[in-house]
């Protein structure tokens, strides 16, 4: 009678795909992307109003300036900063002949470049925004 | 007697060079890192000269805008900013529809008005820029409230 082996069961680690420095910044560079053109359809339309009367573009813009809108700027900025750099990796890595072998260090270059950029734009706007 | 003549091998009706097939998608891919180079200086430039230079966010009002498109320097970079940044912008999001739609009327429709967006936007925003009158007057001729006060010198 053969001894019965013990079976070590393996604990299913899931079917999400976790890609790393790789995968995650492909979804935030998706995610920035789309928040950016929604933003600019706005951003057109509501620039347009210049056109109309200097008035009517004052009035709306007087409704931007308060906190809320504040911080939302704030946001886009941090976005477009960050879709900017890491576009610029995205190029280095299809482009450059290092690219794929360095594009988890790069991204580490895009957060602290992204760091080095935010931290003097966000003293600046945020005293805008609450300094009145 | 004569070398029997052979034919070439698979010369007609076979073709096999694939030069008939559109470059569509790799100009776009192409489009994508060349616009996005350029986008890079543009937007960032565009950010701190309105939100860092000056008064930064409170600076902002007509008179603002007017100073600025007084200068063709700024109308061509506002321009080129509209132009690269929507067909860039309208670019991804096709990615993005076609990555996630799974029915076929789901994605003509979004397409759809994708495309409606971008040339609605592209459109208004040349008119804008360049029928854009700095000193607007009305009817009567007098300065139009909010008109900055350089129009009155």
């Amino acid at each position: 009678m053969a001894t019965e082996t013990r079976t070590r069961s393996v604990v299913p680690k899931g079917t999400l795909y976790r890609g790393r420095e790789g995968m995650w910044s492909w979804v935030a560079h998706r995610i920035t992307g789309l928040l950016i053109f929604v933003f600019l359809l706005v951003h057109v339309l509501d620039t347009s109003l210049v056109r109309v009367a200097p008035e009517a573009y004052n009035v709306v813009i007087e409704t931007y300036k308060n906190p809320v809108v504040g911080l939302g700027e704030a946001g886009l900025v941090g976005a477009v900063l960050f879709h900017a750099f890491n576009g610029i990796r995205v190029m280095l890595v299809d482009f450059w002949s290092g690219g794929p072998k360095y594009h988890r260090q790069m991204l580490w270059a895009v957060g602290a470049l992204w760091v080095l950029l935010m931290v003097p734009f966000l003293v600046r706007h945020l005293s805008h925004v609450f300094g009145g | 007697m004569a070398a029997p003549l052979l034919e070439a091998p698979r010369s007609t009706p076979y073709r096999r060079s694939t030069s008939r097939r559109s470059n569509y998608e790799m100009y776009s891919w192409l489009f994508m890192r060349l616009s996005g180079a350029v986008l890079a200086v543009l937007v960032i430039g565009h950010l701190f000269v309105n939100l860092m230079v000056g008064d930064g966010i409170n600076g902002l009002d007509f008179g603002f805008v007017a100073g600025k498109w007084a200068s063709p320097f700024w109308q061509v970079w506002d321009l080129a900013m509209l132009w690269l940044a929507m067909i860039h912008g309208s670019n991804g999001v096709r990615t993005i529809i076609n990555d996630y739609t799974q029915r076929d009327t789901t994605r003509m429709v979004l397409k759809t008005l994708l495309a409606v967006a971008l040339v609605f936007t592209v459109v208004l925003g040349t008119l804008v820029i360049f029928t854009f009158e700095p000193c607007p007057v009305g009817p009567d001729g007098a300065l139009l409230t909010g008109a900055p006060s350089f129009c009155a010198g």
